[in-house]
């Protein structure tokens, strides 16, 4: 049982860390300032809820587990809240979205 | 794999400073300190795990905190001019 414990958060440590630098990745490489939003979100819910799960799974029924769980619901809920406030001022000081031609003419 | 995902964590924040250094808006760097500030809370809280002292989970919670509240002061800052505003120019009531 702990074995298996022990391989389930060696695994969802390496799916948060890759996920982590996919997130940098598409942070850095995004054409746009729209897509790097959405590049950074990917960092921020999968590679941090992955990376939480699998140190939680090493700590077991512990205080160090409400501890992580407090950070999961911080991040839960303050990610979107700064996403959201991001996308709202770039939009109002008139950054424009890369978009693409319109195949049909609107 | 404690320190893969910490060396992942470093990569990371390696690349989001390289971001916050070149990213041509100030919302891309607004942007790219608030991604290095939840890589820098994932980082505490693996080298918590990796040097077996779990009391660093505390100051990813404290630098969470301040990560948030920053990030909103600056934007606020940014979208509207000034911090003491009470709303949008549109919702503001005029005299």
């Amino acid at each position: 049982m702990s074995a298996l414990i022990d391989a389930a958060s060696a695994l969802c440590l390496a799916g948060g860390g890759f996920f982590c630098l996919v997130g940098a990745v598409g942070l850095l490489r995004m054409p746009d300032f729209y897509t790097r939003v959405h590049a950074a979100s990917v960092l921020e819910t999968l590679g941090a809820g992955l990376l939480l799960v699998g140190l939680a799974l090493q700590a077991g029924f512990t205080l160090i587990t409400a501890k992580l769980a407090i950070i999961g619901l911080l991040i839960f809920f303050t990610s979107p809240t700064a996403a959201h406030a991001l996308a709202k001022a770039a939009l109002a000081r008139g950054i424009r979205p890369l978009l693409g031609k319109a195949r049909t003419p609107l | 794999m404690l320190t893969a995902a910490a060396l992942a964590l470093l990569a990371t924040l390696a690349l989001t400073l390289i971001r916050a250094a070149r990213g041509p808006t100030v919302f891309d760097r607004a942007l790219a300190a608030n991604v290095t500030g939840t890589s820098a809370m994932l980082l505490l809280a693996v080298i918590g795990f990796l040097t077996g002292r779990p009391d660093f989970l505390d100051l990813a919670i404290v630098y969470g905190l301040l990560n948030v509240i920053g990030t909103i002061a600056v934007l606020k800052f940014f979208q509207y001019g000034n911090l003491g505003a009470a709303g949008s120019p549109e919702e503001t009531p005029r005299p």
